[in-house]
C-alpha cells in the first residue's frame, strides 16, 4: 500500500503498524510526534495503530527557533 | 533581600532572559550560548523530521535537555490560527504533555508582524484546550488586554520586528500595556544589543525574549553573557528606582568648606 510520510510517497506492506514505520525510518526512541491525517497519535498507541492505504503521516521534532 | 523571581504559569525562575535556539552555526554553539545566557526558558520550533538523513545526528533536545530547561515550543512560521493550534498540539505530544507554549501567528513574511485576528482565535482554542499560553503580539494595549482577559499567562509585545535588531521603538505603548496588565509583560523581538535589553528591564518589563541578537552576533557566546548582565542590570535599576530627570546641573560635591 502507499502512504505519504512528510510529503513523500512510500510503499509499505498492508497491515503495517505506525511503530513498524517508525522503526523502518530509524526513529524509534527519538523525541518525535506523529499525526495521521491531521490527528495526533499518542506515543502509547504507535504499536497498536494500523496504517491504511493513502494515510497522510507527519512526523515532527524540535529544532532551533525563536 | 527576598529573592526576586519571575513567575510564569505558576513556576518561578531566577533568570529574566528567555532565549531562542534558531540561527546558530551548530548545536555546539547553541548549547554554549544558552549556557552563557543563564536562561532557564528556551524556545524551540516544531518541524518535519528529516527522513533517512543523518539518523545519528544529535537532536536539539539532547543539547537543551527538558530536564534542565523549561522548553517553550513556539508556533513560528504559522500564518493561521488552525496551523498554530495544530503545532501546539504536536509540541505537547512531543514533550510528553507539556502545556506551556509560545503562540505567534504571523501576518506576512516580510514583516513577520503578528496577525492579531488569528492570534486571538488561536488563543481562544488553546486556552480551552488547557494550554498555558505566552503570546507574541503587537504593542496594541487593547489587543494585549483582550489576550489577558482570554487567559494568557504572559503577554509578549514586540519591541520592533522579529530579527530586526532595531530595539524598542514604542516604549510608550509597552508602558501602557504594563500599567494595565496583571500578568507578566515581556518584550519579545527587536532587541539588537545589550542596552536594548537593559532599557526593556528598566521600564519594568518582567523579562525579555530574544534570539537573533545573540545568535547573529559575531561572538554569540560573548553576547549571551552580555545579555545576561544587561537583563540583571536593567532589573536592578528598575527595582532601585531611577533618579528624577532635571533640566539643570546639581552638584555632587558639597558646596560648604570650599577653600578661599
Amino acid at each position: 500500500m502507499q502512504i505519504q510520510v512528510n510529503g513523500d510517497t512510500r510503499t509499505l506492506d498492508a497491515g503495517s503498524t505506525l511503530l513498524q514505520l517508525i522503526q523502518l525510518l530509524e526513529l524509534e526512541g527519538k523525541r518525535i510526534a506523529v499525526e495521521i491525517n491531521e490527528e495526533i497519535v499518542p506515543r502509547s498507541e504507535h504499536g497498536s495503530t494500523i496504517l491504511n492505504e493513502g494515510d497522510n503521516i507527519e512526523i515532527v521534532h524540535a529544532i532551533g527557533g525563536g | 533581600m527576598t529573592q526576586d523571581l519571575l513567575t510564569i504559569a505558576g513556576k518561578s525562575y531566577q533568570s529574566r532572559l528567555l532565549v531562542g535556539t534558531g540561527k546558530y552555526k551548530d548545536l555546539d554553539e547553541t548549547g554554549r550560548a544558552i549556557a552563557a545566557s543563564g536562561a532557564e526558558i528556551v524556545t524551540v520550533a516544531v518541524r518535519r523530521t528529516n527522513i533517512g538523513q543523518n539518523a545519528d545526528e544529535p537532536n536539539l533536545l539532547d543539547v537543551i535537555s527538558p530536564d534542565k530547561y523549561t522548553i517553550l515550543p513556539n508556533t513560528a512560521g504559522c500564518y493561521t490560527a488552525d496551523d498554530a493550534v495544530r503545532t501546539c498540539r504536536l509540541a505537547r505530544e512531543l514533550l510528553d504533555g507539556h502545556k506551556l507554549v509560545k503562540l505567534e501567528v504571523l501576518g506576512d513574511q516580510k514583516t513577520l508582524y503578528p496577525d492579531m485576528e488569528e492570534t486571538l482565535k488561536a488563543m481562544d482554542t488553546l486556552v480551552k484546550d488547557g494550554f498555558d499560553v505566552m503570546v507574541y503580539c503587537n504593542d496594541d494595549p487593547i489587543a494585549a488586554k483582550k489576550l489577558e482577559d482570554m487567559g494568557a499567562c504572559a503577554i509578549m509585545p514586540l519591541g520592533s520586528l522579529i530579527g530586526s535588531g532595531l530595539g524598542i521603538l514604542n516604549p510608550h505603548n509597552i508602558r501602557i500595556i504594563m500599567e494595565s496588565a496583571n500578568i507578566p509583560v515581556l518584550v519579545d523581538a527587536g532587541v539588537g544589543t545589550a542596552s536594548d535589553a537593559a532599557i526593556a528591564m528598566e521600564m519594568g518589563c518582567e523579562a525579555v525574549l530574544m534570539n537573533t541578537a545573540i545568535a547573529a552576533a559575531k561572538d554569540p557566546v560573548l553576547m549571551a553573557s552580555a545579555m545576561k548582565k544587561a537583563i540583571e542590570a536593567g532589573r536592578e535599576a528598575y527595582l532601585a528606582g531611577r533618579m528624577p530627570r532635571k533640566k539643570y546641573a546639581s552638584a555632587s560635591s558639597p558646596l560648604d568648606g570650599l577653600i578661599d
